[in-house]
């Protein structure tokens, strides 16, 4: 069996179930400074209250499995993203503690709204910052970090932070809507417009200047005949973005669907830019990879714990599915 | 300027964050156990003053864990930005260890800690019951996984070393490594320990208020028999533990006994200060043969001393030996605590003796501050190694910017400060809340919905 392989494509499954579940309750986070009334964040709060801890543990099993399975890549990236792994880190510390802190305290409301709000932001824009340098590629030299702190900071890196974020929000909307009614889904609603215009240009911008970034980027993409198979990457994605647009006034249960789809087809995009690369430009995962023996005792794990978890995941969502009422934090 | 070396930097952070995560584990995993214990007696018994303390400490146990999951996240990336060359070294030996903690550990929790959290009235007393188990077996689930990964770095077992990595041979050997079966029940021991105490003070903060309140009663009761079983367990769980110690990590049992001298018959030093450069135990108070005695159990025993490791292979002695005699001490409190409670009990003062409810007051924190001890014995004492006798930690530091580490060391004290003091706030009012009324309408987390449960007389009316 090709553990490598099959290693590479379940951490990139982790890293996408965390991007999606973690996606939309840090969405609600970014989306607190348009819904002013304290009741109705309440209420935002409420729908994740009862999974946001199992969103967040797909972040650990991304970093946990990336040590267990790539220890080269889990420390080179580490280092090189010092700064916006802690801020990240910081953030969401911030962020999970304002679950339970903003309910026990009337006085200290809106600054736990504030951190709520603002981890929520930081934490999506140095993930997305730290997608746009990990994509510009990593100074490595000898399997050694030799690069600055800052690297990653660019113009690249603060547009793809944009997209993080505004892609979350929409995230986050797609699911309120679902879990609200009346006039606060309306509002949603509005809010959700420019959303998808703001990711629609995001998007754009971000892949033309991927092509820029490194000539194999673009090779990859604008060879024959890779081009004849790719293209409908892209096209499906605009349709779906149009789609979207159409959806956000009148579906309920669509618009956080297509929203998925759009980052799926997106995530897939990167993995084809990036392949076989899990430090750009230089080292592959097979470089970067654990000993064999490490990859099959954890597989056995994976194989059987996996499907029980998300056995019992789907369990937790359904016992709170449909519109959320006056349950969770008083 | 010395303070901006990145290896004490890094050092320095990393004991900070992990010190601060413990203490959230070490209290839930206890409070998990407490909170099963509660809701099965509950169910039993259909007594409502077993629920009224299940819903009083699962708020308490809501914002503890809290604290616990957002600093472990931190510890998660730690080894990474701090420790590359560690972790490139280690990855294929303790990755897949952290991999299945996360799996099977932090996923269970995560996975129904909202539904013990919040959906009593959706599933129903017996799945909630369900719950609370899952939340509790998977809190025991990390220590082992974590503790077996911590005790690898102590005594490595089951691996050989290929192109500058360590690759496993054994997985049987890497996980039930020499130290482990030893740390994980004192660590288990431990937070069932502290969490008894917690729970006693609090339960002997009511008593001190109205020494008829039943739910008071109730857990200061249950918390000194926990205390008066445990406390002496532990401490004899703790002499096997250093008995093991002696036998793998010799130089870390010398500094904590403050022995520079090898000797036969040595002496037990009970208060000292280890001079390391001096390379002697000044002032010390010593009992003579009694070292011997408990380390090897003969009088005449040959006990190793520091001076037999040279200089940069020992541990720092002044610290260790502190540490260990704090975690120590405190043991013997905590077993005299259990020892005046079973008196008082026989006594039939168990809730009117003052002096007792105050003394289990004062011990309430004590779990929390000889758990850290403990720790920094153990991490400190295995110094200057980071995985025993293989890897110094020296070289297991990542090449970041001095300033880096130092900027973001600061802003973990500063955010951590604001957080968790917090945090320990809240978690401090609700325990000064009445137990008596935590399930009535007002101050509830598991809120009656509109679904009435199977027992009427625990649907708060009108909600
Ligand atoms: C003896 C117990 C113990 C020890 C020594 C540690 N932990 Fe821990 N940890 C737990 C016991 C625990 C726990 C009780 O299982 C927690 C508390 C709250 C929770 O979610 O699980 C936890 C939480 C927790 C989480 C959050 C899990 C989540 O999202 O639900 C992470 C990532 C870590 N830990 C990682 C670590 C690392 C990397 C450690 C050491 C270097 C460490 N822990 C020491
Ligand atoms: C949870 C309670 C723990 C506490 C309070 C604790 C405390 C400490 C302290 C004080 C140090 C610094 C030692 C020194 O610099 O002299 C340290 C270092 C370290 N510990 Fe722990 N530790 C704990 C658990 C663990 C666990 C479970 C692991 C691994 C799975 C671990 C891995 C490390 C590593 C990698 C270092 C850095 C290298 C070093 O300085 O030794 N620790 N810890
Ligand atoms: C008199 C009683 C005790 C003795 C003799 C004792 C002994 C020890 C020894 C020898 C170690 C070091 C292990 C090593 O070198 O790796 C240790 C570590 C530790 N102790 Fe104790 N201990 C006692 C009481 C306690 C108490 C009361 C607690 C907490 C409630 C506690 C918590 C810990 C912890 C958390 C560690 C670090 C983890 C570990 O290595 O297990 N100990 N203890």
């Amino acid at each position: 069996m090709d553990y490598q392989l099959i290693w590479v494509l379940l951490i990139a499954v982790a890293v996408f179930a965390y991007v999606t579940l973690d996606g939309f309750d840090l969405g609600i986070g970014i989306l607190f400074p348009f819904i002013k009334d304290p009741a109705k964040r309440g209420k935002m709060m409420n729908t994740v209250a009862p999974v946001w801890d199992g969103n967040e543990t797909w972040l650990v099993l991304g970093g946990g499995g990336l040590y267990a399975a790539f220890p080269l890549a889990y420390s080179l990236l580490m280092t090189a993203f010092y700064i916006p792994v802690f801020t990240m880190l910081l953030a969401l510390v911030f962020r999970g503690v304002a679950f339970e802190f903003r309910f026990k305290s009337k006085n200290h409301q809106k600054h736990w709204d504030f951190a709520f709000s603002a981890g929520s932001i930081i934490a999506a824009a140095m993930q997305g910052a730290m997608l746009g340098g990990f994509i510009e590629g990593i100074a490595v030299e000898n399997a050694k970090f030799v690069g600055g702190p800052f690297d990653w900071l660019s113009p690249f890196s603060v547009f793809c932070a944009s997209a993080v974020v505004v892609g979350y929000a929409l995230l986050g909307t797609g699911w309120l809507i679902m879990k609200m009614e009346g006039d606060f889904q309306g509002n949603l609603r509005k809010l959700a417009k420019p959303a998808v215009l703001w990711m629609a240009v995001n998007l754009g911008v971000v892949s033309l200047m991927t092509s820029y970034i490194n000539p194999a980027y673009a090779a990859r993409w604008f060879e024959v005949p890779n081009l004849f198979f790719l293209a409908p990457i892209p096209i499906v994605t605009t349709g779906l973005l149009y789609w979207l647009w159409q959806a956000v006034s009148h579906r309920e249960k669509t618009v956080f669907g297509i929203t998925l789809a759009i980052f799926l087809l997106c995530f897939v995009g990167f993995g084809i830019t990036l392949y076989p690369n899990i430090v750009p430009p230089m080292i592959d995962f097979r470089t970067a990879a654990a000993p064999e023996n490490s990859l099959a005792f954890m597989l056995v794990g994976a194989a059987i714990l996996i499907p029980i978890i998300l056995a019992y995941t789907a369990y937790a969502y359904w016992v709170f599915r449909g519109k959320t009422g006056d349950e969770g934090y008083h | 300027m010395p303070m901006l070396d990145p290896d004490i930097l890094a050092r320095v952070q990393f004991a900070f964050t992990i010190s601060f995560h413990i203490i959230f584990p070490s209290f839930t995993i206890g409070l998990a156990s407490f909170l099963f214990v509660l809701e099965a007696l509950w169910l039993r018994t259909r007594d409502e003053a077993y629920l009224a303390l299940y819903k009083f400490w699962v708020k308490i146990f809501a914002l503890a864990f809290g604290m616990g999951v957002v600093s472990g996240i931190v510890m998660s990336y730690q080894f990474g930005t701090n420790w590359g060359p560690f972790s490139e070294f280690t990855g294929g030996v303790l990755g897949p260890l952290l991999a299945y903690e996360v799996l099977s550990a932090f996923f269970l929790e995560a996975g129904f800690l909202g539904i013990m959290l919040f959906g009593l009235n959706r599933v129903g007393p017996k799945l909630h019951f369900t719950a609370t188990t899952m939340v509790a077996i998977g809190t025991l689930f990390s220590a082992f996984w974590i503790l077996s990964a911590n005790s690898w770095m102590q005594t490595p077992t089951g691996y050989i070393i290929e192109n500058g990595r360590a690759v496993v041979q054994s997985w049987w050997d890497v996980v039930f490594n020499p130290s482990f079966p030893y740390r994980l029940v004192h660590m288990v021991l431990a937070a069932y320990l502290t969490t008894s105490l917690v729970v006693g003070a609090v339960g002997a903060w009511h008593l001190l208020r109205d020494r008829e309140n039943r739910a008071a009663r109730i857990m200061f009761s249950m918390a000194m028999w926990m205390a008066a079983i445990v406390a002496p367990i532990q401490i004899v769980a703790g002499d096997i533990h250093g008995l093991n110690t002696l036998e793998h990590q010799p130089a870390k049992v010398a500094a904590m006994e403050g022995h520079f001298e090898t000797q036969n018959g040595a002496p037990l030093i009970l208060f000292g200060w280890p001079d390391m450069d001096a390379e002697a135990t000044k002032y010390a108070l010593e009992i003579p043969k009694l070292g011997s005695m408990i380390l090897t159990h003969d009088w005449d025993g040959k006990i190793v001393g520091l001076k037999d490791f040279a200089p940069e292979d020992r541990p720092n002695a002044t610290i260790v030996f502190w540490t260990f005699r704090i975690m120590v001490g405190l043991g013997v409190l905590m077993a005299l605590l259990g020892f005046a409670s079973l008196i008082a009990r026989w006594r039939k003062s168990l809730y009117s003796g003052k002096w007792l409810h105050r003394f289990a007051l004062i011990m309430g924190p004590s779990g929390f501050v000889a758990i850290l001890a403990g720790w920094f014995t153990t991490e400190i004492g295995r110094q200057p190694w980071v995985v025993y006798g293989l890897m110094r930690t020296s070289e297991a530091g990542s090449p970041v910017a001095p300033a880096a580490i130092a900027g973001s060391l600061v802003a973990f004290v500063i955010v951590y400060a604001i957080v968790f003091g917090v945090g320990t706030a809240y978690i401090i009012r609700a325990m000064n809340t009445d137990p008596r009324f935590a399930h009535t309408p007002k101050g509830e987390v598991l809120r009656a919905g509109s679904r009435p449960v199977s027992d009427p007389t625990i649907t708060p009316a009108g909600e």
